[in-house]
């Protein structure tokens, strides 16, 4: 799950970890008393979306004045950024943070992420902060430094030292990092993150340490502990179908192309998107109903896929192990007698039962394609709407 | 031969008497899995079907029953403490089927078991079977028969597709592998790839990855040093989108990493088959050992 900057800045501060001042706004007036609240005279304003880039996009900009602050929220609030991270469409901004202006003498980069080659936490940190890391690792990979923690001790005090001096830290600056590190390292393991990055992370004229962005992105598996994390999630940053979709506990992920498709577990899901394509299509979602696909969650698959107006035909994909297809087959007309499906359907059940299963399909007196093989039922997909 | 369970495997079912346990513990008694013993705290005492003992700790179970593979069944929240259990048993494989465990307790976990002779198989992944031999496991026995073909996979589904396509060609498998789609897995590629290699049974290995991480990559180096049968490969996602999860907590490409496309090329430099469609998995293995 991922949640926006103001919110991980929250967290990182319950941490110790030192973040910039600042209160997030939903309105221009509510930005504007943010910012006379704050007091000072230099401020940011910083647009809450969840992607990347949007200082470049022109979704951070400087104010002088709490009814600047205002006006640029204005601006901001209800406006659709573009960076390159959110694709042409942009996203649209419904919250800004306004800050505390910052003296920065020098732009660094801190993350923590696991490592699963090595299944260990590892700490990156860079001289080269504001710029992407994945761009640093490819052009200068020397200037990243990495500190594996041994997950039995936890990262010690000397590792964050080390990675304090090697970003050429010094004097109080030193012991600054070292907190802000341990804080950064607490905050990820006890919120169970599976990402944390502070790019850029700040060194100010007076040697403070801060983190002047913040991502973090945390383990699905373990909001079930973090309830107040849970709570963050901002539905507005997801497609509305993929919300849709969780609701009913489907995996559904929406894709550019047209085919449909939905299919029992997630390889094999994968594994028909990319048939679909070799023969020729493209996919319009990755749709896992699960190992059971029952009547309600086949049925609720074709409402999700049918509320995509791109797709132009459907394939279902289901391998019955130990669910017998024979069911599936039932679940999947009694579905289709329930939901109106009006593009082309071909159906493809293998495993235990099969053969009955094509039986009751083609017996069905509803218009089903049906195929044996998963080319075959790439072929026939495709073909139906060439 | 066949690697990791066989007919000398004594299984001990850990949350035997949970709808999932009790299901699939009566499933793999029915394919001639000898199941030894069921574990559910607070149970123990009691006879699962009338004819399998349930215990109240992993240890008594293995103290009793000679138990030395145990399968989990329990909820993502209780299933580190149940293969921390198994392991102080001294049981030597873990199949470990739950979804859902957070990433960072498996870390715990992996490290933890770095320190006990006991092999953690999964988490999320649907378990080990030698054909004709043992299952243990959710998988549909009777897609399996056994041959020379070893199969290692990320996925569920996808494997028993693969499988199937390899027992229609008249093949049959060896060994039969799912490691599980999480980020953090206690058997690998290479681990896996390691008992193969120095199993008689097996003549050829298909490896299954999907998007995510690079343990495609890394198996793609160990093989082309060290492993000299043939390899057919097949790598799910190569239409997924950057940045999402796909299904699997492990199966999502990050910073421009873990694409299908790298994997493929790894894979291919180290001179492995790689197939582009997962429709032709069977047909190739045929091929490559000339059948």
């Amino acid at each position: 799950m991922n949640i926006h900057e103001y919110q991980a800045k929250d967290i990182l501060r319950k941490y110790g970890v030192a973040v910039p001042r600042g209160k997030v706004a939903f309105t221009p007036e509510e930005a504007e008393a943010a910012a006379k609240e704050l007091g000072g005279n230099v401020f940011v304003v910083k647009a809450q979306i969840h992607a990347g880039g949007r200082g470049k996009a022109g979704g951070v900009k400087l104010a002088k004045s709490p009814e600047e602050v205002k006006e640029i929220a204005a601006k901001m609030i209800g406006s659709k950024l573009v960076t390159h991270q959110t694709g042409p469409q942009g996203k649209e901004v419904r919250r800004v943070l306004v800050e505390e202006g910052v003296d920065i003498v020098r732009e660094l980069y801190l993350g923590i992420v696991l490592d699963r080659s090595k299944s260990q936490l590892v700490i990156m940190a860079s001289t080269e902060g504001g710029v992407e890391i994945e761009k640093v690792a490819a052009e200068n990979p020397d200037a990243i430094f990495k500190e594996y923690v041994a997950p039995d001790i936890g990262l010690q005090p000397f590792q964050a030292r080390r990675i304090a001096f090697r970003l050429g830290l010094e004097g109080a600056q030193v012991k600054n990092a070292v907190k802000f590190i341990i804080g950064l390292y607490r905050a990820f393991v006890e919120s169970d993150a599976s990402l944390a990055e502070i790019n850029p992370l700040v060194v100010t004229g007076s040697g403070e340490v801060l983190a002047l962005d913040a991502k973090m992105n945390f383990d699905d598996n373990a909001l079930y502990r973090h309830p107040d994390i849970a709570e963050m999630r901002d539905l507005h940053e997801e497609d509305p179908l993929e919300v849709e979709a969780s609701k009913y506990h489907l995996n559904y992920i929406k894709l550019d192309g047209n085919v449909g498709c939905m299919v029992n577990g997630a390889g094999l899901a994968m594994a028909t998107m990319d048939i679909i394509k070799l023969a020729g299509g493209m996919p319009a979602n990755f749709l896992d109903v699960g190992g059971g696909a029952s009547v309600e969650t086949v049925r609720n698959g074709f409402k999700i896929i049918l509320s995509d107006p791109n797709v132009k035909a459907i394939l279902v994909n289901i391998f019955g192990g130990i669910v017998r297809c024979d069911r599936v087959a039932k679940g999947i007309i009694e579905a289709a007698q329930t939901v109106d499906i009006n593009v082309p359907l071909v159906i493809r059940l293998a495993g235990t039962n099969a053969e009955e299963a094509a039986e009751l399909l083609k017996n069905s007196g509803m218009n089903f394609e049906v195929a044996s093989t998963l080319e075959e039922a790439a072929r026939k997909v495709v073909s139906l709407i060439q | 031969m066949s690697i990791i369970v066989d007919e000398h495997s004594r299984v001990v079912v850990q949350g035997i008497t949970g709808k999932e346990g009790s299901f699939h513990a009566q499933q793999m008694m029915d394919y001639g899995t000898n199941v030894v013993a069921g574990v559910t705290p607070g149970k123990g005492g009691q006879k699962f079907n009338d004819t399998v003992p349930v215990f109240n700790t992993v240890e008594e179970a293995v103290k009793e029953t000679g138990a030395n593979v145990s399968v989990i069944f329990v909820p993502p929240a209780f299933a580190p403490d149940a293969i921390y259990e198994a392991a102080d048993a001294g049981v030597e494989t873990i199949v470990c089927i739950t979804e859902g465990i957070p990433a960072l307790d498996m870390l715990n976990v992996y490290n933890h078991l770095q320190h006990t002779d006991s092999r953690l198989i999964g988490p999320n992944c649907p378990g080990v079977i030698s054909p004709g031999k043992c299952k243990v496991g959710i998988m549909p026995g009777f897609i399996h028969r056994e041959g020379t073909v070893g199969v290692i996979s990320r996925s569920g589904t996808l494997t028993y597709e693969a499988v199937d396509q390899i027992t229609r060609l008249g093949m049959g498998q060896s060994t039969c592998i799912g490691i599980g789609g999480d980020p953090i897995i206690g058997t690998r590629f290479i681990d896996a790839l390691k008992l193969f290699k120095d199993d008689d049974q097996t003549e050829a290995v298909v490896l299954i990855g999907e998007i995510g991480g690079t343990a495609e990559e890394e198996a793609a180096a160990w093989i082309k040093e060290n492993f000299n049968k043939p390899v057919v490969a097949f790598i799910a996602g190569q239409t997924a989108p950057p940045g999402k999860r796909m299904g699997h907590a492990g199966a999502i490409i990050t910073g421009g990493k873990g694409t299908a496309a790298e994997k493929m090329k790894a894979l291919r430099e180290a001179g492995i088959t790689v197939v582009e469609s997962p429709a032709v998995i069977g047909q190739t293995v045929k091929d490559v050992l000339g059948k």
